[in-house]
């Protein structure tokens, strides 16, 4: 007989057992989005530059709304690219 | 008072001198248009994601400073419009969050945020693992590691947060 341990999983039982989202800004209370902070910034940007979706970021609408003017902003200061390849 | 914040981005084709007078030029006259100055930041010479006016890297200064109204800023931007060593330049009005932002970050309270340390592909859990080939602590292991990546530029903000309550 097989004991209990040596029973495997056909599948992988983490699957669909995703972490639930998150947002970051109302669970560390950050009020501010600096704009001149690449490195925070980055974050929400793929690899192309473009603004990750609240779907994936997992952002409330309040703060997406901020973090999208912050990308904005520090694309006019070419802090961040418009458009770019491989950005990460 | 309301505060605000402008940023520019100076020729690094300009010697030492002109840059600092540069600067000095605005300084100058934010003073006299009768507001004060929170704080230079100087960022020196920083590299640029795509090329402004032919030139790869800028100097940037952030100018913070304090105004009863908004009327300069036109005067500010048309003079840093027509200022031919200005390459860039951002007027915002800051809210209460902004100011103690800054401040915080004068002050040493707020870490810079850290580059995601990219988690290797080896350890990472993969969909398509082999069940048989070391099955459980690959796919525990990586959360708990890739955590604290995520939560430390994170946390210090708190500690601030908690500080002015």
């Amino acid at each position: 007989m097989a004991s209990r341990d040596d029973i495997k999983f056909l599948s992988n039982p983490t699957i669909g057992k995703s972490q639930k989202k998150y947002c970051r800004f109302k669970k560390f209370g950050i009020r501010h989005i600096d704009y001149k902070d690449a490195d925070f910034l980055l974050q929400f940007i793929n690899e192309q530059g473009k603004i990750l979706p609240r779907r994936i970021t997992g952002n409330s609408l309040k703060y997406q709304k901020k973090v999208a003017v912050a990308i904005k902003r520090a694309r006019h200061l070419a802090i961040l690219p418009y458009v770019t390849d491989l950005l990460k | 008072m309301k505060n605000f914040e402008v940023t520019f981005i100076v020729d690094p084709v300009l010697s030492g001198d002109e840059i600092k007078a540069t600067a000095q030029v605005y300084e100058n006259m934010l003073k006299d248009n009768g507001s004060t100055i929170v704080h230079i930041d100087e960022m020196g010479l920083k590299q640029l994601t795509y090329p402004i006016n032919k030139r790869s890297s800028g100097i940037f200064y952030c100018v913070e400073f304090a105004n009863e109204s908004g009327v300069l800023i036109d005067k500010l931007e048309l003079a840093l419009r027509r200022d031919e060593r200005i390459m860039r330049f951002l007027t915002i009005s800051l809210d209460k969050y902004g100011v103690k932002y800054n401040a915080d970050k004068r002050n040493g309270l707020i870490g810079k945020a850290q580059k995601k340390v990219k988690v290797k592909k080896e350890d990472m859990p993969s969909r398509g693992y082999a069940p048989n080939s070391a099955p459980s602590p690959a796919p525990v292991a990586a959360p708990i590691a890739a955590a604290p990546i995520v939560a430390a530029p994170v946390v210090e903000e708190v500690v601030a947060v908690q500080e002015e309550e």
